[in-house]
């Protein structure tokens, strides 16, 4: 046997060549997907929480939630606060504990550009809220929910949701890629805590002191859990909730792509 | 004439005040498995990080495959595979499917069963990252490294830590891309990986290039006599009968009082058949019986603690 013919039966002969960016893109969505649905925190993060919320408080009369039946304004709500756990908290402490232990400079080696991994990112987030929808909808129908929203309203409901993920995952990518690992942690532990209570999540926002209405109206939880309970309850598709996500986003985009860092 | 693997020309590297890298210089041909051994701390992952692209040079020029590592990186990531220290694989991630992860990344893979199968990592597929051993976690960095047929790999210290059977396994696999074509450059601190793979050895110490060459040109002219005798030997009187330019150093005190000695010389004629029995009449006068009496080349080992010192470094 020559040489030559020894070399060409190598299975380790270089043969390089990127894969299509889409089949990139799937493969990495799904490892990311199947990462999140195995990790029990951010399982207890994503589903469990939301799903205690909302049916612990629709059973139980803890808190005055204002005329009509409790699930009512308990749905939206938790499905806002279900958006922000996955695409804000969930992917915060994710993408952290990936930048220090070196993952995202490893896939930096690899064919997979920056701007596919971040599609990928995106997909799995969409992927996991598209989970936690069917089952806090599921939930929430047991419980008696009626929703009043046409077609008109569940498309805002829809576009709300998008622009509102756009909005947290930047803001999580912007904490992940300049704090440290366990600074994101404890600091985007901190913000859901926070956001929960300040964010007209599990109290109607004629609750909160008139004075602080301007800063609670202008949060990104509020803006997505008004504008879900508003349009899923038949209200009006008003255009401010929108006006307030789309300014979170690009202002947290703008931050994100200037101050990112990969290791 | 393909371009070299690797050029390296003149490279600097700093971080704030200390310079990792400084001025070094090495060219890894094309096809060949090229060593970059140094004691800890001496530029070795600075450089191959530069190579790989992960960091910026301060000056000097860089050129992988021909290319800038930073302005052509696109071009160069299918073509180059890295194995880096820290391995960066997500620590829920399982074995089979991180490793068929990054072969999804690729056109034409290797087969990664045949992957695992060969590096013992089988029965571990299922495993997720953060459960697997330390030497399995190496050996799935090495596999991501190779799985996309690279026609340039970069290892890092590939086999740090290793048992020896998951060493020879490694080694066994360098051998076997290496024939099949691939250009190999690799950082180790351990002599014998160095000696055993490299066709090429670029000594760094201090972030310099002290000695460049294939071990046999590194340790050629370089043979001594090497013998073990007490602690007391009259050294002086043995030089006084040997012919001018030579020289006798102690490599070694046991506990026990023995010592190891190496006798070389620089005289016309070298190290021959008539400089053994200068030696050896000499120790016949002074009744001193040699232990372990040879004449031998010097070892990879002996250049490099010759080049970078016996002293520990810190770091």
């Amino acid at each position: 046997m020559t040489d030559s013919a020894t070399t060409a039966q190598s299975p380790f002969t270089p043969a390089p060549g990127a894969a299509p960016l889409h089949r990139m893109v799937r493969a990495q969505a799904g490892m990311e997907l199947r990462v999140l649905l195995r990790n029990g925190e951010q399982l207890l993060l994503t589903m469990v929480i939301p799903v205690l919320l909302l049916a612990g408080f629709s059973l139980v009369p803890l808190i005055d939630l204002g005329p009509g039946p409790r699930v009512d304004f308990l749905a939206p709500s938790v499905i806002a606060l279900a958006v922000m756990s996955t695409a804000f908290t969930g992917q915060a402490i994710g993408t952290g504990f990936e930048r220090s232990y070196g993952v995202l400079k490893r896939l930096g080696a690899t064919p997979l550009s920056r701007p596919g991994l971040l599609a990928a990112k995106t997909l799995a987030v969409l992927g996991v809220q598209a989970i936690q929808i069917v089952v806090l909808c599921a939930v929430a129908f047991a419980l008696g929910w009626s929703p009043n929203a046409g077609a008109a309203g569940t498309a805002y409901a829809a576009a709300l949701i998008l622009l509102a993920t756009a909005a947290f995952s930047s803001l999580a990518l912007l904490m992940a890629g300049t704090l440290r690992a366990e600074a994101t942690l404890a600091a985007a532990n901190l913000v859901y805590v926070v956001l929960l209570g300040l964010g007209g999540v599990l109290f109607p926002l004629s609750r909160y002191p008139d004075a602080a209405r301007p800063v609670i109206d202008a949060l990104p939880i509020t803006a997505l859990a008004e504008g879900l309970r508003t349009a899923l309850s038949g209200g009006p598709l008003a255009l401010a909730p929108v006006a307030v996500l789309a300014v979170w986003a690009l202002i947290a985009a703008t931050l994100t792509t200037r101050l990112f860092r990969w290791e | 004439m393909s371009p070299p693997a690797v050029e390296v020309v003149d490279l600097v590297k700093r971080y704030g005040p200390t310079t990792a890298v400084d001025r070094l210089s090495f060219t890894a041909p094309a096809g060949t498995v090229t060593a970059l051994l140094g004691p800890n701390g001496a530029g070795k992952t600075s450089t191959i990080e530069i190579c790989e692209g992960f960091r910026g040079a301060d000056s000097g020029s860089v050129r992988v495959l021909g290319l800038d590592p930073r302005r052509a990186g696109n071009a160069l990531k299918p073509r180059v595979g890295a194995m880096t220290q820290a391995a960066g694989i997500p620590t829920g991630a399982r074995t089979g499917e991180w490793l068929r992860l990054m072969a999804s990344f690729h056109a034409r893979p290797v087969s990664p069963d045949l992957l695992l199968d060969r590096l013992g990592l089988a029965a571990a597929q299922r495993t997720p990252f953060r459960r697997l051993s330390g030497g399995q976690q190496q050996r799935l960095s090495l596999a991501c490294a190779v799985v996309g047929r690279p026609e340039l790999l970069f290892l890092d210290e590939p086999t740090a830590g290793l048992d020896p059977q998951a060493r020879m396994a490694t080694w066994d696999l360098v051998g076997e891309l290496r024939s099949a074509g691939v250009s190999i450059v690799l950082t180790t601190h351990y002599m014998e990986e160095a000696e055993r793979l490299a066709d090429r050895v670029v000594i760094i110490d201090h972030g310099r290039t002290v000695a460049d060459g294939s071990t046999a040109d590194l340790t050629a002219d370089r043979q001594e006599l090497r013998f073990g005798a007490d602690a007391g030997l009259d050294t002086e009187g043995l030089l006084t009968a040997l012919p001018a330019a030579s020289s006798i150093d102690v490599l070694h005190t046991g506990a026990d009082g023995r010592c190891l000695y190496a006798i070389a010389t620089g005289a016309p004629g070298g190290l021959g058949p008539e400089f053994v029995a200068t030696v050896t009449t000499w120790f016949a006068a002074n009744g001193v019986l040699p232990a372990d009496l040879r004449v031998q080349r010097r070892t990879l080992e002996d250049v490099f603690l010759e080049l970078t010192g016996r002293d520990l470094r810190e770091s």
